[in-house]
Parts: structure tokens; C-alpha cells; sequence
């Protein structure tokens, strides 16, 4: 389960420290990793929400990507400031869930197939934005035009990477928050008993089809929501890093380093992968392209062979056996869901 | 009114047919007989293309003999993949397994750029174009097209002939009886793996005739062949071989009226529809 009660102050203190962080004389450089670890720890938190029930999508850059591109569209062309470009792209993301989704989960596609339609459903998306390209720039990506001076509330950009530190900070514990409501609802129990066994869970009143749209739906949300925080800080995006096939994957990779059962494991994931590239790059430096992506595959099937909880889900595991010869314990968390 | 324009798409569309086939091929065997999905299959395929460059155009070796080398290493990269990859994980959940070819997916894309960089290298041969009443074909892909009719009748004809072909068959029909029945399943899944891996070379030997290699070529037709092989079902040879057909008349008529990139929207949007339809594949029952 999720912490005791008896220590609240050990997150808050966190929390409180992470939001110090820039006034202690951080320099842009660590400030940008640091951003980027927040961005991106909330996609993947965004992910593993439905993740962890056994839902695996290989297609979450089509959520990114609308969240990523609708925002910047309406900013470019229409000049609509982000406050309602947002909402109109979770909204749209939304739809797009709905639309695989109950079709998926109406039809019983699990495993595998699930996770090759959703594949088919990044690239459709991908490729729609490829095509559009008059409006979208294609391959090329697109910029989202800057305001002068490169702060403005309006326009959600700020130029300072210190705000927009607390922006990202703000979005990532909103993200962990859900997180939180999720593992404490019913919705949880439902669909941890669905991903076991549908019809057995079906049989006992689960609605299974509605259960599991509802948390798709949260999911493509929170993860449009990701993408238009990404463009907003980025400025820049591309078809290739924000939807398609090998952002899809890196999401589902990061997780599964990270751990997805646990609260902050998709965070410990953004953090490895960072730092690993982060690393690489400073110590072997830019000639050498690829080095990274080589350790990080090696690193990833090793995890899945010998560590599929994931860091954060090994390091639990360890922490409650160490404490099981003392009072009776709450079961230790899932291993990867039953065939 | 008849449009000689439309029937040169429709016939480009179905030589394409013919190289996602060959693809397909492969990864529908190792598909149906394992029962896991080599995510990586693509880049299969690249390590096959990028060996045939590097031996023809850095050592000069003549081109079938580094095609014969291309499928031999790409056939042993299928092994190694299966006894060290798959292996580990043949207990565990179905989506690890997909999961764990995922991370070799990464693995060779990345040592593909470490090891040849990012640039587009091609064979530098200049493949005849044939011309047929004012429409005009790749000679490489009607090529390609012949090797996936002889490939899939040699596949057939291996599968329902030999012992070998048959103990493959019966394994991928009960896996737990078949064990008893005298039948090593961990050497039939070596062959199989050794065997699609041959084809993922074969296919990486017509490819790299009409297409220049680079390290992300994996991400461009990985996705389009497990479409393919899902549609045709999982396994079946020879809905597999009709799927590809199917799509390649989407991507080419599609491209046709709209663009390339609004042909393969349709293909996936048809793909994603069909799922629906039929979730064991076109020819179920």
C-alpha cells in the first residue's frame, strides 16, 4: 500500500526542499535537467497509471503528440492562448482513448494485440501530422512562436528557468496525486482483479470495459497534458519526439526501469535514463552517437530478464522483506501481471 | 474511364505487396511457432542490409556472395536472439517477451549508429527500371516480388514435407503434448528462430537493392509487418501473404489519390478497424 500515515512530513519536506531547489544558485544547465526529469517523470507516472493493470499501449505518442501539437496549432494560427488550447487537447485526447479504447476493451483485445493496435495508433498519428504538413511542417517540426521578452503568463511561456521549474514541479505532484487517488479507489480493485481474470472479475459486478476506459481516458489525458507542457518548454517539436514508434517505446522502457507498481518508480525511471544519457554524453561527449542508446537496450533487457518490478519495485521488495520478521506486513507488491 | 495511371499504382502496389510479404514471412513463423513477437525483426533485417553494404562496397566482395553472408549472419543473429534473449523470459508474461525484443530493438538501432553513424549509405547500383506500355517498374521489386512467391512456396513446401516441418507445425498446435511425443521444443525453436532470421536476411538482401540503409530503417517497417502479420492471423502463412497485398494496395492506391504518408494512415486506420472486426485475423472462422 502507500506510506503509512504516521510520516506526512517526509514528503513534505521533500516537496519543499524541490522548490528551493532554484533559489540555490543552480545553474540553467542542471535547472534544465531537472525540468526535464519533471516532464518527463509525469508522462511516464501518466503511463504506468494504466500500465501497471496490465494495459500495455505502445501508442502513448499519439496522446502526446495531440497534446504536443493541437496546443502549438491553436497558438500559431489562431493565436488561442495554451489556457484553452489545453483543455481542448486533453479533450481531444480524450476522444482518441475513447475511440480505441472501447472497441479494444468491448472486443476483449488484451496482451499483445493491445499493445499492437495502440503501436498502429502512434503511427497513425505520426503520420497524420507528417502529411499535414502544411500546417504542421512535417518532418521538419514546428516552432511555437515566442513572445517578446519570452515570459507571458498568457501565452504560458516563461523564459526564466527558474518558473518554469515550479510549472513543471506543480504538474508532476498533480501527477503523483493522481496517482495516489487511483491506488486508493475501488477503480484499483477492479482492475487489478480484471487484469487476473476478466471473466471471473466480470462474473462478481466489474464492469470491466467501463473500468478500463476510464483509466485510459485518465491516462491519455494526463499524457496530452505532458506533451503540451513539453512543447511549452521545448518551443520545438517534431513528429519523431513526440509521437511514433520510438517515443512510444521509451516511455514504456523508462517505466519498466524505473518500476511501474510503485508510486515514484516512473520518476526513478526518468532519472536513469537522463542520467545515463546525460553521463554518456559528457563523458564520452557528442562524437560518438549512440553509445548511449547501446548501454541503455543492454540495461533494458537485463531488466526485463532479471528485474521486471523495476528498480523502485526491487528496492520495495527488499525494504519489506527486511522488515517482514517484525509485525504481520501488507502483501508485497505485484509481480508482472499473471498470464 | 480508364486510368493508366491508377493501374500503374495498383501494380506498383502489389510488387510492394510482394516485399512486405517477404517481411512478413519471417516474423509470422517465429510469430506462430514460438508464440512471441521479435519486436527488433526490423532490425534484423538492418544488420542484414547494413552487412551487404559493408562487404560490397568497402571489400568489394561480390554481391551474392555478401548476400549469401548477409543471411547466414543475420540466421545466427536469430539464434543468438532466441537463446539469450527469449529464452529467460519463455515462462514469464507474453508482453515481457515483447518487451524484452523491444530493448534489443533499441540495442542494434544504437549500435548501428555507433558503428556506421547516421547517414544514408546505398549500394550504388542503379537498378534497370522497366517499362511496360508507358508505366514504369522497379525492376528491384518485381525481383523482390518473385523471391517472396518462391520464398513462401519453399516455406510451404518445408513446412508440410520434411519431418522437420512437420514437428514445427505440431508445436505450434500444443506445445504441452507435443514435448511427449518425442519432439525436442528447444531445438524446434532454434530452427525456427535460425530460419526466421534466413528470411529477415533474404528480405534485408531485396531491400537493400531499392532502399538506402540507415540506422532508424527498422522504425519505418517494423510497425507495417506485425500489422500485417496480425491481420493475416498470427501464424498463418498464407493469410499473412494476402494481408500484405491488402496493404500495400492502401499504401500505393492511397499514396495515388492522396500521399504516401495518407496511404499508410489508411492502412493502420484499416488495420486498427479490422482488430475489431476479426481479432484472429482475416481468415478466421
Amino acid at each position: 500500500m502507500s506510506e503509512p500515515r504516521a510520516m506526512p512530513l517526509v514528503p513534505l519536506l521533500g516537496v519543499a526542499a524541490l522548490a528551493a531547489l532554484p533559489f540555490a544558485g543552480l545553474g540553467n544547465y542542471h535547472l534544465h535537467l531537472l525540468i526535464n526529469i519533471l516532464i518527463w517523470g509525469f508522462i511516464y507516472t501518466a503511463w504506468s497509471i494504466m500500465g501497471r493493470f496490465g494495459m500495455v499501449s505502445l501508442g502513448h505518442g499519439a496522446f502526446l503528440g495531440v497534446g504536443a501539437y493541437v496546443v502549438t496549432l491553436l497558438w500559431n494560427t489562431a493565436g488561442l492562448t495554451p489556457w484553452v488550447g489545453i483543455p481542448i487537447a486533453l479533450v481531444l485526447a480524450m476522444m482518441l482513448a475513447l475511440m480505441i479504447g472501447y472497441p479494444c476493451f468491448r472486443f476483449r483485445i488484451v496482451g499483445h494485440y493491445f499493445a499492437l493496435v495502440t503501436l498502429a495508433l502512434g503511427e497513425v498519428v505520426r503520420l497524420t501530422i507528417v502529411a499535414l504538413r502544411e500546417h504542421t511542417g512535417g518532418s521538419l517540426g514546428m516552432t511555437v512562436e515566442g513572445v517578446a521578452g519570452g515570459t507571458s503568463l498568457y501565452a504560458l511561456q516563461f523564459g526564466e528557468r527558474g518558473t518554469f521549474f515550479h510549472v513543471a514541479l506543480a504538474v508532476w505532484l498533480f501527477g503523483l496525486w493522481v496517482w495516489r487517488i487511483v491506488d486508493r479507489s475501488m477503480l484499483r480493485y477492479a482492475l487489478e482483479a480484471a487484469s487476473e481474470d476478466e471473466d471471473a472479475s466480470a462474473s462478481v459486478g466489474v464492469n470491466v470495459t467501463r473500468a478500463k476506459l476510464a483509466i485510459t481516458m485518465l491516462s491519455a489525458a494526463m499524457t496530452a497534458l505532458g506533451g503540451a507542457l513539453y512543447a511549452q518548454y521545448q518551443l520545438y517539436i517534431n513528429p519523431e519526439t513526440v509521437s511514433g514508434i520510438g517515443i512510444s517505446l521509451q516511455i514504456v522502457f523508462a517505466v519498466i526501469a524505473g518500476g511501474m507498481y510503485v508510486q515514484l518508480g516512473p520518476t526513478v525511471g526518468a532519472v536513469i535514463t537522463l542520467l545515463l544519457a546525460e553521463t554518456l554524453r559528457v563523458t564520452v561527449g557528442h562524437d560518438v552517437h549512440g553509445l548511449d542508446g547501446t548501454i541503455y537496450g543492454l540495461l533494458l533487457v537485463l531488466f526485463i530478464i532479471y528485474m521486471p518490478q523495476g528498480i523502485s519495485g526491487y528496492a520495495v521488495a527488499a525494504w519489506k522483506r527486511r522488515r517482514a520478521s517484525r509485525p504481520p506486513q501488507a502483501p508485497t507488491p505485484r509481480a508482472a501481471p499473471a498470464r | 474511364m480508364f486510368d493508366i495511371f491508377l493501374l500503374e499504382a495498383v501494380i506498383n502496389g502489389v510488387l510492394l505487396g510482394g516485399v512486405l510479404a517477404l517481411l512478413a514471412l519471417g516474423l509470422n513463423l517465429v510469430f506462430g511457432v514460438i508464440d512471441v513477437v521479435w519486436i527488433c525483426y526490423a532490425e534484423l533485417v538492418m544488420v542484414g542490409m547494413y552487412t551487404i553494404w559493408w562487404l560490397f562496397v568497402h571489400y568489394g566482395v561480390p554481391l551474392p556472395i555478401a548476400i549469401a553472408a548477409a543471411i547466414a549472419l543475420v540466421s545466427l543473429c536469430g539464434v543468438a536472439l532466441h537463446q539469450l534473449v527469449i529464452r529467460p523470459v519463455l515462462g514469464t508474461p507474453p508482453i515481457n517477451q515483447l518487451l524484452v525484443t523491444g530493448g534489443v530493438l533499441f540495442f542494434m538501432q544504437a549500435a548501428a549508429t555507433l558503428a556506421f553513424g547516421v547517414e544514408f549509405r546505398n549500394l550504388g547500383l542503379r537498378m534497370p527500371i522497366v517499362e511496360v506500355s508507358e508505366m514504369f517498374f522497379s525492376f528491384a521489386r518485381i525481383l523482390a516480388f518473385g523471391t517472396a512467391l518462391v520464398g513462401v512456396l519453399v516455406l510451404w513446401l518445408f513446412l508440410t514435407r520434411t519431418y522437420l516441418g512437420t514437428a514445427i507445425r505440431a508445436i505450434s498446435q500444443d506445445r504441452e503434448i507435443m514435448p511427449l511425443m518425442g519432439v525436442n521444443p528447444r531445438k524446434i525453436y532454434l530452427t525456427t528462430s535460425a530460419i526466421g532470421g534466413g528470411m529477415a536476411g533474404v528480405a534485408a538482401s531485396l531491400l537493400a537493392l531499392q532502399y538506402d540503409v540507415h540506422p532508424a530503417i527498422g522504425l519505418s517497417f517494423g510497425p507495417i509487418t506485425f500489422m500485417i502479420c496480425v491481420l493475416g492471423g498470427l501464424g498463418n502463412m498464407a493469410g499473412g501473404f494476402v494481408a500484405a497485398f491488402v496493404f500495400a494496395q492502401f499504401i500505393s492506391v492511397g499514396g495515388f489519390y492522396f500521399q504516401i504518408e495518407w496511404g499508410y494512415v489508411l492502412a493502420f486506420a484499416f488495420f486498427i478497424v479490422m482488430m475489431f472486426v476479426k481479432p484472429q485475423g482475416l481468415f478466421s472462422r
